[in-house]
């Protein structure tokens, strides 16, 4: 199913995705046009159960679409459609036809079947319809939330993509079932954390192709910039960074067994994180002020992976975390979790 | 597929993992109570009697085909095993070069007679190998090497030096780069690979110390060593293309992640179930790009098992290796208020030293870092 995913991604974001629509975007404009294409191809879906109208596509297939919305660094919630209606499948409820989003709703207050508080920096929070969550408490709850219920305050992050802070008060969920038991209270955390590691591989790819071309086609002092060894060098280090990042994503996203690896994902989110601004960088320094120029396209990759390393979970966030297991874990115990990926077998 | 797409997520197959155990229990076992720094010494310790008990147990030369004395297994069985005695820590370095790439070379380049006569020892465990690359004037320049073979009736006579060769002193053969003819201009041309018996006459093998004091590396000069003729291992003239080839076998296995992986388990019992919150990102960072180079490197690992040559990614897979490995005693000074100790000491303050002082030389075998980005860019179209 990849190979089917990935053309017909690929073939759809390159037609429609360019840096007018992005620059459009940008200045709040909803891509209906693009969303529309998506929609029409059934991939919103991709991960939506089958008996529901979806694919049924697991998370190790829908990697290629979540790399592919990075690499492209299309101005929508398609990774956060994915996970959405993953999470609704997961909990036996119906997918949402149109774009939504998620949020790590722990914070929100459940009282008799309303929900109330604040959900931060939720992605196009304000652009879409619904916003799936997990409530926390004693029985946490899948709760699919119409947004127009909520007060929202608009927030950007750094490549300008919607990151609204929506306020809810007694808001009656649409539709809400107990959050199923193979799921942690954090699944959306983590499932975010996921879509992020998948989409800083694909925006990185997108560096590497961009820094190749202009290496090559950048002349100074007589010759193409790429015969230089100290760039050629620069280039090599970006493609090491792209590589881990596609390959810690894919482990990540292609980890067996219902449910989501929090190790796998913690590592990908690590090492994904570190990538992207070692990547950016070097981007940056190969471009030279070209790149630093608004007309030039790189900046759409370089101010994404900005945003995406710290969402969902900084570097600090994933590290310290798998870094606390792996001491409690003690030496003994975390050779055994690199390789099974997991402590929660080995540790106690 | 571009490059880096070619990292495609493999699991390691459940018939593989099912052996884990087996040999996690059995190493458990022999090697209780091996101090730390011993085991920091992971595949640069020698110990020839632990490498015999090893090939008894069937887990040395285990893709070979059995009637060369392997076992079928598949390489993903190999990688297993091998995982495991480095992240345990076992002497492995008396079978390490034989089992990981000459092996594989004597299957793919030899002989039939050639395989029956080498093969069956290896997987034994009685057979060592180094490989003989540098020389004093050649490093990352290989194909400026000197030693040269010239025809002396139906066999060779090899004169020459190769310098740094590793563990030349404990070994039976090499496999030496050597020109076997004078092609001017062409210099990748006219190179060849020979099997030297280094208990034959006019060979000298002395060894260097290292800044550590150790004795891994040495000089082995060649003096008229009158070779047979099936010292040829492969075609006259093709020893560079088989050299290249064999080096996605070097660059790319769990010995590029794990060599230093002592040091990471004595951080982590020395910083204890409480870290601070900058030692727990630290260890956590380290984690993660372990288990990220752990996924690399099967990916690469899945391709040589599919017949692949998977040279770019191979050597991606060693330069970030490298990092990892060379940044492991920096982050551990950097978190943790330990002193390195060298002939005593806690087990940290012993592997830190060790690993401290070994670091350097992370980039040097298996070529410089310098080296691999040239291969990484000119894979990318750079060069």
């Amino acid at each position: 199913m990849r190979e089917m995913f990935e053309s017909t991604i690929d073939r759809l974001l390159a037609d429609h995705v360019d840096p007018a629509l992005i620059s459009r975007a940008e200045s709040g404009e909803w891509p209906a046009e693009l969303w529309a294409a998506v929609e029409e191809t059934g991939l919103a879906l991709a991960t939506a159960a089958e008996e529901h109208g979806g694919v049924g596509a697991d998370w190790g297939d829908a990697y290629v679409l979540v790399r592919a919305a990075g690499r492209h660094a299309a101005p929508i919630p398609l990774a956060e459609t994915l996970l959405a209606n993953w999470l609704l499948a997961q909990a036996g409820l119906e997918p949402l036809a149109g774009a939504a989003t998620v949020a790590d709703g722990r914070g929100l207050n459940m009282q008799r079947g309303a929900v109330t508080g604040r959900l931060a920096g939720v992605p196009w929070g304000a652009s879409v319809r619904h916003t799936v969550t997990v409530t926390g408490g004693q029985s946490p709850q899948v709760a699919v939330l119409i947004d127009a219920g909520a007060s929202a305050t608009p927030g950007l992050n750094t490549a300008r993509e919607p990151r609204d802070d929506l306020t809810f008060t007694h808001v009656i969920p649409e539709a809400m079932a107990p959050l199923p038991a193979h799921l942690p209270p954090d699944v959306v955390m983590l499932g975010g954390a996921m879509i992020r590691a998948g989409q800083i591989a694909g925006a990185l790819e997108r560096l590497l192709d961009l820094s190749v071309l202009y290496a090559n086609d950048r002349v100074q002092f007589g010759k193409p910039i790429a015969k230089f060894q100290a760039v050629q060098h620069q280039i090599a280090v970006l493609s090491e960074h792209t590589a881990s990042a596609i390959a810690a994503a894919d482990a990540a996203f292609s980890a067996e067994g219902e449910g989501l690896s929090a190790f796998r994902i913690a590592a990908a989110k690590v090492v994904a994180s570190e990538a992207a601004g070692a990547g950016a960088a070097i981007a940056h320094a190969v471009h030279g002020a070209i790149g630093f120029t608004y007309e030039h396209a790189l900046h759409y990759s370089t101010r994404r992976l900005w945003s995406w390393r710290s969402e969902f979970g900084s570097q600090a966030y994933w590290s310290e975390r798998l870094g606390r297991e792996a001491c409690a874990a003690g030496s003994a115990g975390t050779w055994p979790a690199i390789v099974s990926g997991g402590f929660s077998a080995h540790v106690r | 597929m571009s490059l880096v797409s070619k990292f495609v997520h493999t699991e390691l197959p459940p018939d593989a993992e099912a052996l884990r155990q087996e040999v996690r229990t059995w190493l458990a076992t022999e090697l209780a109570g091996m101090p730390q720094v011993l085991r920091a010494q992971s595949w640069m310790g020698f110990d020839a009697e632990f490498s015999r008990r090893l090939g008894a147990k069937g887990w040395i030369g285990m893709a070979l085909p059995r009637k060369y004395g392997g076992h079928e297994m598949g390489f993903f069985h190999r990688y297993v095993v091998v995982e495991e005695l480095l992240a345990a820590g076992a002497p492995v370095c008396a079978h390490w070069i034989a089992d990981r790439q000459s092996a594989q070379l004597v299957l793919r380049y030899g002989t039939e007679a050639q395989r029956e006569k080498h093969l069956p020892p290896i997987c034994r465990g009685e057979s060592s190998w180094c490989i003989g690359m540098s020389e004093p004037d050649s490093g990352s320049d290989l194909a400026s090497i000197k030693t040269q073979a010239r025809r002396d009736g139906d066999g060779w006579v090899l004169n020459g030096r190769k310098l740094w060769t590793t563990n030349a002193h404990n070994c039976h053969y090499m496999i030496a780069l050597v020109r076997t003819s004078d092609t001017g201009a062409e210099r990748h041309k006219g190179m060849s690979q020979l099997i030297i018996d280094l208990s034959l006459p006019g060979i000298e093998i002395r060894p260097i110390r290292d800044l550590s004091g150790g004795e891994h590396f040495n000089e082995v000069t060649f003096d008229d060593v009158k070779l047979p003729a099936d010292a040829l291992i492969g075609a006259e003239g093709d020893g560079w293309e088989q050299v290249i080839a064999e080096l996605a076998y070097e660059r790319s296995g769990p010995e590029r992640i794990l060599s230093s992986v002592a040091l990471l388990n004595t951080l982590i019992d020395a910083v204890g179930p409480s870290p601070t919150a900058a030692q727990a990102q630290a260890i956590g960072r380290l984690v993660g790009r372990i288990s990220a180079l752990r996924a690399m490197s099967i990916a690469v690992a899945g391709q040589l098992a599919a017949g692949e040559s998977p040279v770019w990614e191979a050597t991606c897979v060693k330069d970030l290796g490298v990092g990892l490995e060379q940044e492991l005693p920096e982050i551990a000074q950097l978190v943790t208020d330990i002193e390195p100790r060298v002939g005593g000491g806690a087990a940290h303050a012993q592997v830190l030293a060790y690993i401290t002082q070994m670091a350097p030389s992370f980039s040097l075998r298996g070529g410089t870092r310098e080296i691999l980005r040239g291969i990484l860019a000119r894979g990318l179209g750079l060069r």
